[in-house]
This record gives C-alpha cells, sequence and structure tokens, in this order.
C-alpha cells in the first residue's frame, strides 16, 4: 500500500517520459493532476484504514544491502500520517494550479512528480539511509525547480539552495553512520535504532552524532542562523515550487526531529534540549522581525517560515525538559509541533500560490508597488486576507490549533523562552495586517507591467480549485480538530515515553 | 439540551461566514436574513437562559471543549443577542442599498457569535477561540471602509493592541496546565499552585484590561470609532470591551485566590473610571465622548469584579449595553442625517429629529446616573461593594459617577440648544447626510432607550434572587448611598447645563491632553512600535548583510583556497613532475651513449670497468 502511495508517481512519470513533448501540454497537466488525484486517494484509503492506537502501520521490509543492515522498510504511524496526507495534498494542489503553465511542460510535470515519490517516501521511510536517498534527491529535484523556472537570479539563488542543503545533508548522513556503528549489531533501522537507542550513556560521542544530526535538521527546516538559502531560493522559484519547498520540504527537517533525533538519542536530546529551546525561541522572534522589515511580499513569507518553523523547534525542545512539566504538557507541545508541520504545510503553501498570483499579473512581489487590490480583486484579497489570518494563529484555523498546544505545553519546562515565543504571534499579527493594508486595502495603484492590461484579474479557476482546498482543510482542522489530533496523539505520546526512558 | 448550546453559537456564526463570503451578490437579502439569524439566536438565547444547557466534547488531550449557560452567561447571552439585533435593525439604515451589507452583517454576526461562545465557554481554550475570533472581526468591521487607509490604521492599531493583551491568555492557558490545573476549567482555575498562581491571574487579568479599554490600554478604543455607528454600537456595549469585564467578573474567584488581583483590578478600574471620565469632557466629537465614556463605565464592572461585586457588576454590564447601545444608535442617526459627528456641528440636532433627541436623552440622562434610571441604582450597587473593601475606592467610584454627569449633561445640552442659523456649513464633513431618519430607526432606539431607563429593576433583591447564583455576594445599595449618589448627580448636571459651553478654566495644555486620550497611543508609537520597527529593520540588514555574506564567503573562500592550491602548490609539484621527468629523459639519454654497437668500444669499455673494479677491490677491501 504504501510503496504504491510512494512510486506512483514515479512509475507515471516514466510512462510520461516516454510520451514525446509534441502531443502538447495539456496532456502531460491533466495526467499530471490524475496522477496527484489518484495518490491522494490512495492516501485517504490508507487514512481510512489506519488504526491510531497500532502504532506503526503499514510496514514492508525487503533486504536492500543486508551486509551494511540497510532495508527498504517503510511504514507509517501518527507522525508520518497527517505529513503523507499533506505532501499528497499540496500536490495535487500544486498540479491544479500548474494548469496554466506554458514553459517546458513536459519536464516540469516530470520532475513534480519525481518530487513527490521523493517527498512520500522520506515521510514513509523508516531506514536512515533510505531516508538519507530521499532527503538528497529532494535536494536535487528542487534544484532543478528553481535553477529552470525560478525567476530573477533563480541560477544563483538555486545553487546557493543545493549547496548548502547539501552540506546538511553531509552531516546527517555522518551522523546516521555514527548512529549505526554504535549499535550492535551495525543497522541503519530506525525501528530497531529506536528500541536499542545504542548511544544512552556515550557522552561525548552522542552529543557529536546528536549535533551532526541536528545540524543537518536544522538547515534543512531552516532555523536561525542556518535560514539565509531560504529567502533568495523562495524570492526566485515559481509559485508551485515555493509552496512545495515550503509545505513539504522544510517539513523534512522537522520530521526528521521527531522521528530520528528524539526517539534514537534520548538522552543526548535531554542533555541538549535546552540548546534546542534557545534555537527555536531565536528563529521565532528573529524570523518575525526580519520579516516585519522586509518590503518583498514572497520574502516576507519566506520568514515568516522561519517564524513558523521555530514554534515546533520550541516544542520539540520543551518536550525533552523533563523537569516541571508533566507528560501530559510534553505530549501537547509534540502533538501542537506536529500539528504547526501540517497547519504550516497547508497555509504557507497557500500564501506562496497567492503571492504567484501577483507575479503571474505584474511581474513583482514589491509591496510598495500595490495598493488597494481588494478592489479589482475582491475574491483574491479576501482569501489571501483569510489565509494571514490563519497564518498568524487565529481560532478556527490551524494555526491556532498548533499554536495552543505548543504553547501551552511548552510553558511549564520552558517558561522564559515561550513567554518570549508569545511575542511572535503578536508581530506576526502586526507584519500580516501591515502587508494586508499595504497591498490589498486603501485606494487603487497597481504597477506597470510590459504588455499587461491596465487591470488586475481576479482569481481565476484553476488558482481558486488549488487554493481554496488548502483553506478549507485549514479551517476544517481548525473548528473540528479531533480526527487529526486522534491520529498524532497517541504518537506524540509515545514519541515522549521513548525521550523519558 | 446539549444542541440548544451547539446552535445559539452555530446559528450566528454559520449564518455570518458565510454571508461574508456571499460578497456583493448577497448584499440585497443580506439585512433581511441578518435580522432573521439575529432573531433566532435571540429565542435560542432566551431558551438557553431558562433551561441552561451545558455540552462539553474532547478538544485536546485532557482538555475539553465545553460551553455551558450559567446565571452569569444566561443573562449575557440575552444581552448579546438582544444588543445585536437591534443594532442589526438600525444598521439598515446607515448601510443603505449600494453599501456592502453581505460583508457587514456577517460580520457582525461572526463578532456576536464570537462573543457569545466567550461567554458560554467553560474552559480557557474554547474562551480563547472566542475571544481571539471577536478581536480579528471587529478588525474588519473597523477597517469596514477600506478604501480610506487611516481607518484600516485604525483597525489594525485596535488589533493590534487587544492582541498584545491577548498574550495574556495563552500565557494563562500554560500556567494553568503548569500549575496542575489540567482541564483548563474556569471553575477550577483557583485551584492553580503557586507559583504559577501569579503567571495565571497576571496573565487573565492583562488580557482582560486590554480587550475592556482599560488604563494604560484605553487608546484603541478611541481609533476604533472609524467604523461604522453600528459596530461601535455593538463594540461598546455587549460585546468586545463587555467581553473582558465579563472575564474578571467570571474569574472573581481567581482575583480573590491570587491574593493581590483583587486590589490591582478594582484600583485600575477607579482610575479608569475617573480618567476616562475627564477625556470624556474634554471630547469635542459626539462618538469620541461616548467612547471615553464607555472606557469610564466598564471601569465600573472591573471595579466590582476587583472589590467582589459579581452580581452588582453584572447588573452595571446589562444596564450600560443598553444604554451605550442606544446612545451610538442615536449618534449614527444624527450622522447618517447630517454627516457630521462633531459637537459644535450637532447644535440643536435634537431638536430637528425629536425622537431620536428625546431616545438619546433618556439614555444619556441613564448615563449620568440621574434617578430613577438604571445605571444610578446599578452604579450605587458597585460603589456599595467598593465601600465593603476601602472608602478610598468608594470616593474615587464617586467622583467618577459625577464626572459621568457632567460628560452626559454636556452632550445633552448642546444638542437641545436652538440651531444656530450657519447650522448646514458644519454638516456633511464626514459624508453626504441624507437629511432624514429611515423608518427603521425608531423601533431600535425606543427600545434600547426604554431598556436603559427601565433595567434598574434587575437590582431589585428579589429580582436579582432570580438570576444571581451566588446571592450571598449580592451587595445592595443602602438608603444614603443610593441618595448622595442621586443628589451629586443632579447637582453635577445641574451645574454642567447652567455652564453651557463657556471654556473650563484649565490650561488648554491639559484641555488638548485629555482631549487626545492623555495621548497614550503616542506613548505606545514610540516605546513600543517604533523600537521594534528600528530592530526589525536593523535585524533584516543583519540578515542581508553579515549573516548571508558569512555564507555566501564560504563557497567564496573555497574557491580562493582551490586557486592557492592551483599555483602554490599545483604549479611546484607539476614542476617537480616535470623536472623529474626531465632527470630521467637526460639519463636516458646519457645510458643511450655508450651503446654504440661497435665491438671493439664495449671492450674498452669493460676494460675500464674491470679496472675501477679492481682498484675498488684494492683500496676499499
Amino acid at each position: 500500500m504504501l510503496s504504491l502511495i510512494v512510486f506512483l508517481p514515479l512509475v507515471a512519470a516514466a510512462v510520461l517520459a516516454a510520451v514525446p513533448a509534441s502531443v502538447g501540454r495539456r496532456v502531460f497537466a491533466v495526467s499530471w493532476v490524475v496522477v496527484a488525484a489518484a495518490d491522494l486517494a490512495l492516501v485517504v484509503a490508507a487514512w481510512i484504514g489506519y488504526d491510531p492506537s497500532g502504532g506503526m502501520a503499514y510496514e514492508q521490509q525487503l533486504p536492500w544491502i543486508p551486509t551494511a543492515g540497510v532495508s527498504y522498510h517503510v511504514g507509517i504511524d501518527g507522525l508520518s500520517l497527517p505529513l503523507v496526507a499533506v505532501t499528497a495534498g499540496l500536490f495535487l494542489a500544486c498540479a491544479i494550479y500548474s494548469l496554466r503553465q506554458t514553459h517546458r511542460v513536459k519536464s516540469f510535470v516530470l520532475l513534480f512528480l519525481g518530487l513527490q515519490t521523493v517527498s512520500q517516501g522520506l515521510f514513509t521511510a523508516l531506514d536512515l539511509i533510505l531516508f538519507f536517498v530521499y532527503f538528497d534527491l529532494s535536494i536535487v529535484g528542487m534544484y532543478f525547480v528553481i535553477a529552470r523556472w525560478g525567476h530573477g537570479s533563480a541560477k544563483r539563488s538555486a545553487l546557493t539552495f543545493f549547496l548548502y542543503t547539501f552540506i546538511g545533508s553531509l552531516a546527517l548522513l555522518l551522523g546516521f553512520i555514527g548512529l549505526s556503528l554504535a549499535a550492535q549489531p551495525h543497522t541503519f533501522d530506525i525501528v530497531a535504532l529506536a528500541r536499542a537507542a545504542p548511544l544512552a550513556g556515550s557522552g561525548a560521542y552522542g552529543a557529536l552524532v546528536l549535533l551532526a544530526i541536528g545540524i543537518g535538521l536544522a538547515i534543512k527546516t531552516p532555523t536561525v542562523p542556518f535560514h539565509t538559502w531560504l529567502p533568495p531560493a523562495h524570492t526566485d522559484a515559481p509559485a508551485a515550487g515555493s509552496a512545495i519547498l515550503a509545505g513539504v520540504l522544510l517539513k523534512m527537517g522537522t520530521y526528521g526531529f521527531v522521528r530520528i533525533a528524539m526517539p534514537l538519542l534520548p538522552e543526548t536530546w535531554r542533555q541538549y534540549a535546552s540548546v534546542v529551546v534557545v534555537v527555536g525561541v531565536l528563529s521565532v522572534l528573529y524570523g518575525a522581525l526580519v520579516a516585519l522589515a522586509q518590503e518583498d511580499f514572497k520574502r516576507m513569507i519566506a520568514y515568516t517560515s522561519v517564524n513558523h518553523m521555530g514554534y515546533i523547534i520550541l516544542a520539540v525542545g520543551a518536550a525533552g525538559i523533563l523537569a516541571g512539566s508533566d507528560e501530559q504538557a510534553r505530549s501537547l507541545a509534540v502533538t501542537g509541533a506536529v500539528t504547526q508541520m501540517v497547519s504550516h504545510g497547508l497555509l504557507t503553501g497557500a500564501l506562496f500560490l497567492l503571492a504567484g498570483i501577483l507575479y503571474d499579473r505584474r511581474d513583482s512581489y514589491d509591496m510598495s508597488a500595490y495598493s488597494g487590490l481588494a478592489g479589482p480583486a475582491p475574491v483574491f484579497a479576501g482569501v489571501t486576507g483569510l489565509v494571514a489570518f490563519a497564518s498568524l494563529g487565529l481560532p478556527g484555523f490551524s494555526g491556532f490549533i498548533a499554536e495552543f498546544q505548543i504553547f501551552t505545553g511548552s510553558l511549564a519546562s520552558a517558561t522564559v523562552a515561550t513567554a518570549l515565543a508569545l511575542l511572535g504571534i503578536l508581530i506576526t499579527a502586526g507584519l500580516l495586517l501591515r502587508a494586508l493594508h499595504r497591498v490589498f486595502l486603501g485606494s487603487l495603484r497597481i504597477p506597470d507591467a510590459p504588455g499587461a492590461a491596465r487591470d488586475f484579474t481576479d482569481l481565476r479557476p484553476s488558482e481558486a480549485a488549488s487554493i481554496l482546498p488548502l483553506l478549507a482543510m485549514a479551517i476544517a482542522i481548525g473548528v473540528l480538530p479531533r480526527f487529526l489530533l486522534d491520529v498524532i496523539e497517541p504518537a506524540a505520546t509515545a514519541l515522549i515515553g521513548m525521550v523519558g526512558r | 439540551m446539549g444542541a440548544l448550546v451547539w446552535l445559539l453559537i452555530a446559528v450566528p456564526l454559520g449564518t455570518g461566514a458565510v454571508l461574508a463570503c456571499t460578497g456583493r451578490r448577497g448584499d440585497r437579502l443580506a439585512p433581511a436574513v441578518g435580522i432573521v439569524a439575529a432573531s433566532v439566536t435571540l429565542v435560542l438565547a432566551a431558551t438557553a437562559a431558562v433551561l441552561r444547557p451545558a455540552v462539553s466534547v474532547p478538544l485536546f488531550a485532557g482538555i475539553d471543549a465545553g460551553l455551558a449557560v450559567d446565571g452569569l452567561s444566561a443573562i449575557l447571552v440575552v444581552t448579546v443577542a438582544t444588543i445585536t439585533l437591534a443594532v442589526l435593525v438600525f444598521a439598515t439604515v446607515e448601510l443603505g442599498p449600494g453599501r456592502a451589507r453581505a460583508r457587514f452583517t456577517g460580520l457582525m454576526l461572526l463578532f456576536a457569535g464570537a462573543m457569545l461562545v466567550t461567554v458560554t465557554a467553560t474552559g480557557l481554550a474554547v474562551l480563547l477561540m472566542g475571544w481571539e475570533v471577536m478581536g480579528a472581526t471587529s478588525w474588519a468591521l473597523i477597517g469596514y471602509w477600506w478604501h480610506q487607509p487611516h481607518r484600516v490604521r485604525a483597525a489594525n492599531v485596535a488589533f493590534v493592541t487587544t492582541r498584545a493583551a491577548d498574550l495574556g491568555l495563552y500565557l494563562a492557558a500554560g500556567a494553568a496546565l503548569a500549575g496542575g490545573v489540567s482541564t483548563l476549567a474556569l471553575p477550577a482555575l483557583p485551584d492553580v499552585s503557586r507559583p504559577w498562581l501569579t503567571v495565571l491571574t497576571a496573565g487573565i487579568v492583562a488580557a482582560a484590561l486590554g480587550k475592556s479599554a482599560q488604563l494604560p490600554l484605553h487608546f484603541w478604543l478611541s481609533r476604533a470609532m472609524e467604523g461604522p455607528s453600528s459596530v461601535s454600537a455593538l463594540l461598546h456595549s455587549a460585546t468586545m470591551v463587555a467581553a473582558g469585564a465579563y472575564l474578571l467578573l467570571r474569574l472573581q474567584p481567581l482575583l480573590a485566590a491570587s491574593g493581590w488581583g483583587e486590589p490591582v483590578v478594582a484600583w485600575t478600574g477607579a482610575a479608569t473610571a475617573l480618567v476616562l471620565g475627564l477625556v470624556a469632557v474634554a471630547q469635542t466629537d459626539l462618538k469620541q465622548l461616548l467612547a471615553a465614556s464607555t472606557s469610564a463605565q466598564i471601569g465600573f464592572i472591573v471595579l466590582a469584579a476587583g472589590a467582589g461585586g459579581v452580581a452588582a457588576g453584572t447588573m452595571h454590564l446589562v444596564a450600560h449595553a443598553a444604554t451605550k447601545s442606544a446612545l451610538f444608535l442615536a449618534a449614527g442617526a444624527w450622522l447618517t442625517a447630517l454627516g457630521t459627528k462633531a459637537l459644535p456641528a450637532l447644535r440643536g440636532a435634537a431638536r430637528r429629529y425629536r425622537l431620536v433627541g428625546v431616545t438619546f436623552t433618556v439614555a444619556a440622562a441613564a448615563l449620568a446616573g440621574l434617578p430613577p434610571l438604571s445605571l444610578w441604582v446599578t452604579k450605587d450597587a458597585v460603589l456599595a461593594a467598593a465601600l465593603q473593601r476601602s472608602p478610598w475606592l468608594y470616593a474615587v467610584g464617586l467622583a467618577a459617577a459625577v464626572m459621568a454627569a457632567v460628560y452626559s449633561t454636556k452632550a445633552a445640552w448642546v444638542l437641545w440648544q436652538p440651531e444656530p442659523a450657519d447650522a448646514e456649513a458644519g454638516w456633511d464633513t464626514e459624508h453626504a447626510g441624507t437629511r432624514r431618519v429611515v423608518v427603521s430607526a425608531p423601533p431600535a432606539l425606543v427600545f434600547l432607550a426604554g431598556s436603559a431607563a427601565v433595567l434598574g429593576i434587575l437590582a431589585l433583591p428579589p429580582v436579582m434572587q432570580v438570576w444571581s447564583n451566588a446571592p450571598g455576594n449580592a451587595s445592595s445599595p443602602a438608603v444614603w448611598e443610593l441618595t448622595l449618589s442621586a443628589l451629586l448627580a443632579l447637582a453635577a448636571a445641574s451645574v454642567t447645563w447652567w455652564w453651557g459651553d463657556r471654556p473650563i478654566p484649565v490650561p488648554a495644555a491639559a484641555r488638548r491632553w485629555a482631549g487626545q486620550w492623555l495621548r497614550f497611543e503616542h506613548a505606545a508609537d514610540v516605546l513600543a512600535v517604533r523600537p521594534v520597527m528600528v530592530l526589525a529593520r536593523g535585524l533584516a540588514a543583519f540578515d542581508d548583510r553579515a549573516l548571508h555574506r558569512i555564507v555566501l564567503a564560504v563557497p567564496a573562500a573555497g574557491l580562493w583556497l582551490a586557486r592557492l592550491i592551483n599555483r602554490g602548490a599545483e604549479s611546484p609539484v607539476d614542476g617537480l613532475v616535470r623536472l623529474a621527468a626531465q632527470t630521467a629523459r637526460g639519463l636516458g639519454s646519457l645510458a643511450r651513449r655508450p651503446q654504440t654497437g661497435q665491438l671493439h668500444q664495449y671492450y674498452a669499455q669493460a676494460a675500464v670497468a674491470l679496472a675501477v673494479l679492481a682498484l675498488f677491490l684494492v683500496f676499499v677491501r
């Protein structure tokens, strides 16, 4: 089942690759939508068949490189299932959004299908080497998306992105090897390593392994100070690329913390949890403040991602501090962190697609160039307003469900850090309102774009069909969160138990 | 039973959400749909007030989402639903056909629905949800005329200020969990262990004071006036500002348990009542005057919560809600008809539109605390509770009551003056007036002003027994207190009426300072907003110019190193290799020289070699 979900896009890509590009772009664009929808349907079926109390489900293990202890081992639990679902949803949204794409459609579609396999593969991988392979391939795929379909100084941004995150992945590999060598017998199996926790009581060696894995994941997440690849990559990437980068690829970093760093290195994690908390709160405040000063709409969203990822880091750090908190609080924090991954995927994905509309119409993200767009484009303005309010953590949307749990669960163990991080939601509120005010409200002003008409077209059907479902999911989670939390909570509690060993 | 309370919040929230999303297509039907939804909500609220339903479903791990209507909630849900209906009926006047009525009606219903969630929530999590949605919808309502940047800025100020205070609720939720109350249920909050109890109380108090526009965060209420008058009528009476006061009344046991919460809250309320009373007197704009008086009157409710007079505070909240909504609707009626809200320009407005004038005057008299109207009784019930705590608290409260008489009378006096000949010159400053009051305005005004007059009966002991959960804490004012405050109010009102618009003998700077709401917004701007912006720009510059440069420097350094190695190491090594090759080639050609192929030369070479070998053996061995 899982392998079907993972490899369906890749198989489809292989079939499409055989079709000549001359049959027309519609063939590729439409088949992409069909494949993405089929994949989402499979994920929904997997969700329906999933028993939250049963732990790891749909497991499958085949030997791959037995001498090195590497196997093809996949499975999902409450931590990964929501992310697999968000991934499938976001890729479908991007497929619909890209129906109007005209530039090199065939290779674009093939690349995104490949990226989907890589992303789904990473979230289902239960083997460190398998995880690493997907982790690296995601970087390669996104490099080509940015470099070939980006705008501005796309080549340069793509190269920065590639080199920076690639170094991160090398650190990650180093850490994985360190982990495997410590285990007897040597293995890269995540489940076996989590059971054994081979580096318990190993002192400096464990700390070095955690440092290597931590840096690798921190670059991907990204946290301050490893975030500087993110703004240029986002600003110059095409809209669908940005949505996948923010919505799916960043989650690979945070997911690594809850899947690998915490359960495999529980004792070391507890020892250095306060460092993680500090990094988290720094990301929250730094990301929010720098976002406040941005003039470029897309760059601003990129920095709010740093802020939102900071809450996750804060929560997973606080979950490692046992003093002063009970199991309920720590479980709330981890549940909040996973919910935040889902929520950020939906909302920031939607925000980047909306930003893409701005560029599509007028070739500019410069907020000072626009004003009063709510007049000619009321639906665009209304949807952006709703997504912005959702992004600043308004109740009724998924962001609140995530952030409330993170704050409530983290305050006991990381009091000062959490209190400081609270300021983050105030600054985010200020900056998003400011952006809404500048771009959408007030009197009308639209920048001139060569060859474009003087008006501003409202949301087109394909754009609405891609963005509105994301918003609808965020509202569904915000109003009726149990369907999601029922899946996440048992896994979060299990993780807390492992960290507390 | 449980479905009732779900319906109570679902009807306004659901209808509101749908209406707000219909865009301009829904404008024609929106007023009717809104009035029907508000009526249904009112019926549901009244039924709920009788049946007292309660429901609870799981929300987070160990934290339930509970909604319940108890004694305090019952009064509030009925008040909120009633005033929402009255305001929506009136709003058809203010926002005629052609305006974005669907957006307006939808947001108003969402706003009221969020308040209903807030007052029926049984735990902090759901309360916070209603609380924040209310803040966000107030942003959209204040910025209703979004074409005008100053109105949007005002909405931003209001939202960011109240959200700054709202952080207190997030803090409180965490503190409750850390302090052992893992359900976050409101009745259990006083059991939180120290030191978390202090954090919890501080968070609750900060959030409540911010939402209720108490000192020092009162300034956002002045900016909230940029919205339509109907919005002000709802925001200033039964929702938003009332939410903070409600929270303090609801959590009075927490204030008592904390040890310091009661005096802090009581004194903040008393100080706000007095100081914002002075601010109200200094206003020259009718809506600004009413806004400042809202802060001041909510101050009485806050004072009641701090002094333990929950029943008294609740009565004051209800009576004030009716009074203030009537006043704002009247102000809105004049604004629509005459296009102005400046007091000097409104001279004689009450004579021109007599029904509006009479209803305004009845409500203003209630606001002034004149007997036998409602606020006279309810305020004295609050002050009676204050007197049990401290005579000073009582004295400040009484002084604030005198200020209420002064500002109410001041407004009424201007409105009843004969209309000057050049009155029209001052009109139409906000927008072009319609010069008439539309038919749907009078019912709403008469109903609300009538309620403002008679709601004092809530304070009669037998009536209070019926609705109050805790009869023990109902502090009834003594006869002398009622007489004293009535006499003071009458005296202050008479003096103000006689004084008219002669200048008040205080320095102009002080008048201006009070007129600008003590310039706290400026202070917040200088002390908080600008430093944060400077910090943000500084960090952004650091991010671009330092941090990113460092990152880019790494590959640059790598390239430099590569070139260095190329020049410094590669060439010498290469040179050595070449040298070795040349030497080998040289040696090779040297070694080729003896290979002549001639036998006699080989013999000669062999002889020389043998001779050397013989010499070597002779000398070395």
